[in-house]
């Protein structure tokens, strides 16, 4: 099996139904991500898989044969938003104990620039912080986010600029 | 005690026919996907399968299309969304959030991004939990389930699939392929009541459609999902809600258990048939 973690290719001898977790944690020495519940409640041992947020407790190893898993340890190495996150948690106190935040900091990377409050607080749904600092999570989570990009005006955008220009 | 991930046997077809023949050999196998509940009773030693079929790399299961393709029910005016689809996908849909929002309401509502990314519409039918959230909403939407063998293909109303607690009318060779949704005329309800708002198994869940049929069907109130005809049929008539609520209390039997009491059941499922002809009027 091979999988593509912290964008690094590793082949890995592992059974088919072995955790996720276990894989990262046993048999490639990647601590960071944690073990919290084992049933799919807490979130801390949060990666991604492909771009898209997974419990690691609940997937086989044979759905990462040839995906590429990010953890905690290379969203913080390979992604600039992570590395604002972590500084974001610092200075915000959105870490207490610890146990939640990698899990936090990754399901917080599939978050886009500009979100609001309520998208931040719906991605971070299936994470839970038993010291329940969660407004001070939010809050660095917040803090970290880019505002939204300006990208190039909509063609609606413009076809109201142009009617305005014409009425002056 | 967690089970020795060596001892478990994992057999990966690379496409619906071959699952279909690799079960029709061998029924003992059990169907996996998302995992979601799989991983949990493997991990609490709850679950006594050690052998098992891969589902989830089956592309032939996914997608939602709606109407045409003469699959989707009467006049092709049906959806028909693919087993694997995600709780995830079933939330980005244009089309089910138009047709049917309850279910998008149900999915949202279903543990965090996590578990939507890999829960899965077939897998919450297939487990056959009697808490599972997507259940009442397909019971109310008069779902088909779509059901698969070796052998050929059929399709089972939603109330006729399950025959008791976690058992169903699907064989061991069967995998369950599509869920089909026929137009649905009328206001859509969606209500779960849990320990939280957010991230908690239900104690009580309730969708409903007030149109010119009108049908409700309750979750964690018996061994299955039940479907209120009596109840249905008083608010129909033009009955008031309390003869809905009594005839409501003779079509359900919840029981106490470790998320609540049988009582508060009861009395909260009163409560949400009176909310929910209250609100869709």
């Amino acid at each position: 099996m091979i999988v593509t973690i912290n964008g690094k290719k590793r082949r890995l001898d592992v059974p088919p139904m072995a955790r996720l977790l276990d894989v990262l944690r046993e048999d490639c020495g990647l601590t960071g991500t944690k073990e919290g519940c084992g049933e799919g409640e807490c979130g801390a041992c949060t990666v991604l898989v492909d771009g898209v947020a997974v419990d690691s407790c609940l997937v086989p190893a044979a759905h990462v044969d040839g995906c590429k898993v990010v953890t905690v340890e290379g969203a913080a190495a390979a992604k600039r938003s992570a590395r604002a996150l972590q500084n974001a948690f610092v200075e915000h106190g959105g870490a207490q104990c610890g146990i939640c935040t990698p899990g936090m900091i990754v399901a917080a990377c599939t978050l886009k620039a500009g979100c609001s409050r309520d998208e931040i607080k719906r991605a971070l749904a299936g994470n839970l912080c038993r010291c329940t600092g969660y407004i001070s999570i939010f809050n660095s989570v917040e803090a970290a986010l880019p505002p939204a990009r300006k990208g190039p005006p909509s063609r609606l955008a413009l076809r109201r600029a142009n009617a305005r220009a014409r009425r002056r | 005690m967690p089970v020795d991930a060596r001892t478990l046997a994992l057999q990966r077809p690379r496409s619906l026919k071959s699952a279909l023949a690799m079960l029709s050999k061998d029924p003992a196998l059990t169907p996996i996907a998302g995992c979601t509940d799989v991983f949990v009773g493997l991990h609490f030693g709850t679950l006594d399968q050690r052998r098992f079929i891969d589902l989830w790399g089956l592309d032939e299961l996914r997608g939602i299309a709606a109407g045409g393709a003469g699959r989707a029910g009467k006049a092709g005016q049906g959806l028909r969304i693919g087993a694997l689809t995600t709780y995830s996908e079933i939330i980005a849909s244009p089309i089910i959030r138009k047709r049917v929002p309850m279910l998008v309401a149900a999915a949202r509502e279903i543990g965090g991004a996590q578990i939507q990314n890999r829960g899965t519409l077939g897998g919450n039918i297939a487990n056959a939990s009697p808490a599972g959230d997507s259940l009442p909403v397909l019971a109310a939407a008069d779902a088909r389930i779509v059901l698969r063998s070796a052998g050929g293909e059929r399709r089972v109303p939603f109330d006729e699939f399950y025959t008791g607690y976690r058992a169903s009318v699907r064989q061991p060779d069967e995998l369950i392929t599509a869920i089909e949704i026929p137009p649905i005329a009328g206001r859509q309800w969606w209500r779960k009541v849990g320990t939280r708002r957010a991230q908690a198994i239900s104690k009580i869940m309730f969708a409903g459609v007030n149109g010119p049929v009108v049908r409700m069907a309750i979750g964690s109130v018996a061994p299955t999902v039940v479907l209120a005809r009596k109840a249905a049929a008083v608010l129909a008539g033009g009955g008031t809600v309390a003869a809905a609520q009594a005839a409501l209390k003779d079509e359900i039997a919840p029981i106490d258990d470790v998320r609540s009491t049988g009582g508060y059941r009861l009395q909260v499922a009163a409560n949400l048939l009176a909310e929910f002809w209250r609100d869709t009027k």
